[in-house]
């Protein structure tokens, strides 16, 4: 990969994550068309797309976020409100970017030109708009000037501009900026060289120079900062106007030395109390008073200490570090908990107690590296959430529904990976809830609703677990109907007798769907049950609730991690197995007597509860004599209870899942293996799975 | 692979199933390991031995004696694990190949390398690449990928859940 591919990456890499924040802030201002903030951190987005979009050779993309740009600086002036069609139209024309920068080479130039002029159209003075975009064709770099800064009088600005030492590495060119500063107005550059070091020390790749620039421009301060927008947080910049028209009074001396900073405050501190001449001249001649000349000081001072204080906190604040190397560092965190487990066992075999202490330290720091690695990976689940919004926003146009969604929870954390294969299935829900499950406003004002549906999507942490519910106040699931569909589809008896629970649950077998029609947006009957599937593939599962008439909620219970998992290490014949600890409730025996007792059904009596149980041995199909007290490890499956007849019961361990690979792929009852602390594999059991094959056995043996 | 395309001499690894003679091309193989325990995974036929840890990774092992229709052997010292790199699918796996014991790497001019026979090799000729000779010898060179292709996983797929049986009697003879 060359440079410039290199630059473009991280161009690209960014620019979609400004391309997000730019639909954030569209969504919010949606709600807010006043906030100004929200406006101009449009407006920055924009910029920053258009600028690094040039320089990095998406002329495309700067062309047209230009023009984006442009309308946007009208709203940000005022002379444009914010409406609906506006923010409509804002978010096709970053849609358009996103084209863009997807495949820069197949433009759908129509579509910009479409987006572009109903853009146009919006402006008061479109007229005026027109114009000046077609002065201002490929060259985004120049600003444009809009009415309110025309009106603006001549100011000077005195602008330091010091640009960090690996700017260059960043791909960019302070030349070019300087050069977009003097198509601003009459511009005065001197170069700072003193920090050049000697030759020795001298590297061509860093910046050393830095600039002192005054500029008199009608154009005001934006204009100057939409300039260094996109390399603010890599450099030192100031701006301050010098002189202004508006400002009558001529600076004396001792402020522009000040004000440079040639002066340092204690210097003039210094001056001003011991060298009567210039402190007490200034203020003799009723120039200036000591009061002013102490207050310019405590305003440097402020900014100064301001100015420290945004420095620290740029350092602390965070680093980008490709997905690519996290993974291989969890793969290495797993890797030494394997081998720490190996010392632990190897320490408590052997009696030498300093080995034991060294193993206990390491088993410790394992732990937390551990826990900080998986630390680092997590993402609050926010950054879906906002995705969602959009789909709400574009559904509910599409099926012709007003709905509003809110969230809580966004800042919930979970792991990367587990959010990213989320998306799917949450997208799914999602349109379920607006298709099927929100009523059209007509009907929901007959049923005396308001008219504007609502869907809730909210997040939070329960144990090991993460809860996810998808909530809507729509006309709730119907129970007869399901069933009555079910029957029909032949997947249950006509005379099942099923609770709630259960009826609601069959909406997730495969091939089920009750919606009347089919749209675009659902109704295909293969959903639900993929959803499922990828919900259980990330181990975790589904539980719907329902109320008829008054909503339905969609719980998703995800563990927050998947590399690493707390085992309970079982015996069965001479290999041991991993139950995952999150699922086991408790261990109880099993004797001769019991089983006799039980005639032959496998169910166990715990504390005057029955809990069926599933024996292990036969299920695998392990030969060789059982001991005499087995143990059931007692678990929940699907809000019931199962247990599962092992040899006996060894004790925690900390899984790291490996895959078995393609060659094992169709093994059921196995979700995965580890490597145990003897260097062994262990085989990970898949509880629901095993579950749900008894069932399935059960039923073909009663048929028999 | 077929014949036509061996035409330079080329690098094998040999190894002995039963009596047999057999080679590997030397490029597919990984490393060669001692037995070490295997992890039987329950509900698959008995050629497929299990897992093993191979330095925190976890490779399958199949057993060759077993997938070419031969007696399960007794573990000796000699009997080793050969990891192969395989063509699965389009995608690179690493699977292990258990054999009675490994000989030695040997150079196969173009021209010792014959056809295999269509019949009399009591073997699935698709798994054979050609013939070696060696001095008096012959020495089936396999093809590695085509012996743990896909179609054939998809047969012991099917042919799992008959095989239980088979793979249980395996057990015992362990």
């Amino acid at each position: 990969m060359s440079m410039m591919d290199q630059h473009k990456e991280v161009f690209k890499e960014e620019a979609y994550e400004r391309l997000s924040e730019l639909e954030d802030s569209l969504l919010e201002l949606e709600e807010r068309t006043d906030d100004i903030d929200l406006i101009s951190s449009i407006f920055r987005a924009l910029h920053t797309i258009k600028g690094s979009g040039s320089m990095f050779g998406f002329d495309e993309i700067a062309k047209f976020t230009h023009e984006v740009e442009t309308v946007f600086d009208c709203v940000r002036n005022g002379e444009m409100p914010v409406t609906k069609e506006l923010i409509d139209l804002t978010l096709s024309a970053r849609d358009h970017i996103k084209e863009l920068l997807d495949n820069p080479d197949n433009v759908n130039l129509q579509r910009a030109g479409e987006i572009i002029s109903s853009l146009k159209n919006l402006s008061p003075n479109s007229d005026a708009l027109k114009e000046e975009c077609n002065c201002s064709p490929a060259l985004p770099s120049i600003e444009n000037d809009t009415a309110a800064d025309e009106k603006e009088e001549e100011t000077v600005y005195r602008i330091e501009f010091v640009p960090g030492h690996d700017v260059f590495m960043k791909g960019i060119n302070p030349v070019m900026l300087l050069n977009e500063l003097q198509t601003l107005g009459e511009c005065r550059i001197i170069a700072m060289t003193d920090a050049i070091p000697q030759l020795d020390y001298f590297n061509p790749e860093c910046c050393y120079t830095y600039w002192d620039i005054f500029l008199t421009t009608s154009q005001g301060i934006n204009a100057i900062k939409d300039v260094f927008i996109f390399v603010e947080d890599d450099c030192e910049l100031s701006i301050s106007v010098i002189d202004s028209s508006l400002d009558s009074s001529v600076k004396k001396l001792g402020e522009i030395l000040m004000e440079r900073g040639e002066v340092t405050p204690e210097n003039l501190q210094e001056v001003l109390n011991k060298q009567r001449p210039v402190g007490e001249l200034l203020v003799e001649n009723g120039v200036t008073s000591p009061q002013e000349v102490e207050s310019a000081l405590a305003e440097q001072k402020h900014i100064k200490e301001a100015r420290e204080k945004q420095k620290t906190t740029e350092t602390v604040s965070s680093i980008r570090v490709s997905s690519d190397k996290l993974d291989s560092l969890v793969d290495l965190v797993g890797e030494l908990v394997t081998v720490q487990a190996r010392l632990t066992q190897k320490a408590n075999t052997g009696s030498d107690p300093d080995l034991l202490l060294i193993s206990e330290e390491v088993e410790r720091l394992t732990e937390e590296l551990r826990d900080n690695t998986m630390g680092v990976r997590m993402v609050p689940i926010g950054t879906m959430f906002s995705k969602f919004k959009r789909l709400v926003r574009d559904l509910s146009n599409e099926v012709g529904k007003e709905i509003e969604m809110t969230t809580d929870g966004a800042e919930t954390e979970l792991d990367k990976t587990v959010i990213e294969k989320l998306n799917d299935p949450v997208v799914h829900l999602i349109r379920n809830s607006i298709d099927h499950g929100i009523e059209s406003p007509e009907g929901r004002e007959a049923a005396g609703k308001p008219k504007m549906g609502k869907v809730h999507l909210s997040a939070r942490h329960s144990g090991a677990n993460v809860l996810i519910e998808i909530i809507d106040d729509g006309a709730g699931l119907n129970p007869e109907a399901i069933k009555a569909k079910a029957i029909e589809k032949g997947l249950i008896g006509s005379d099942a007798e099923l609770s709630e629970k259960e009826i609601f649950s069959l909406v997730l077998a495969p091939g089920f769907s009750t919606a009347k029609k089919v749209t675009s947006v659902s109704g295909r009957g293969v959903g639900m049950d993929v959803v499922k599937r990828n919900i259980e593939a990330l181990r975790g599962s589904i539980d719907i609730s329902s109320n008829k008439g008054k909503g339905s909620t969609i719980t998703l219970k995800l563990p927050l991690t998947l590399a690493i998992i707390d085992g309970l290490l079982v015996k069965l014949g001479t290999d041991v197995y991993v139950m995952p600890l999150s699922i086991v409730e408790e261990c109880v025996e099993l004797t001769d007597k019991d089983i006799e007792k039980a005639h032959g059904r496998q169910i166990a009596n715990v504390r005057g509860e029955i809990v069926p149980y599933i024996n292990l041995r036969e299920q695998f199909m392990i030969n060789g004599g059982k001991p005499e007290i087995e143990q059931i490890v007692i678990a929940r499956v699907d809000e019931q209870r199962v247990g599962y007849v092992v040899d006996d019961v060894i004790g925690e361990h900390q899984t790291v899942i490996k895959s078995l690979g393609k060659f094992y792929k169709h093994v059921e009852g196995v979700s995965g293996a580890t490597i145990l602390g003897d260097g062994n594999v262990a085989l990970i059991l898949d509880a629901p799975k095993l579950m749900h094959t008894a069932v399935i056995d059960e039923v073909a043996e009663a048929a028999v | 692979m077929s014949i036509a395309e061996i035409k330079e001499a080329t690098q094998h690894l040999t190894f002995k199933l039963d009596e047999e003679v057999f080679a590997l091309d030397i490029s597919k193989v990984r490393e060669v390991l001692e037995y070490t325990s295997v992890t039987k995974v329950p509900q698959t036929p008995g050629f497929m031995k299990g897992v093993i840890n191979l330095r925190g990774g976890v490779v399958p092992v199949v057993d060759l004696r077993l997938k070419f229709g031969m007696l399960e052997a007794e573990k000796t010292v000699n009997t080793c694990i050969i990891i192969v790199e395989i063509e699965l699918d389009g995608e690179k796996t690493v699977l292990g190949a258990l054999a009675d014991s490994v000989q030695e790497v040997h150079d196969f001019e173009a021209d010792q390398i014959e056809p295999a026979p269509k019949i009399g090799t009591k073997l699935n000729t698709d798994f054979i690449k050609g013939m070696g000779k060696r001095d008096d010898q012959f020495i089936m060179i396999l093809d590695i990928d085509k012996v743990f292709s896909s179609d054939e996983l998809a047969l012991v797929q099917d042919a799992g859940s008959v095989k239980d049986s088979e793979a249980s009697d395996a057990c015992i003879s362990k």
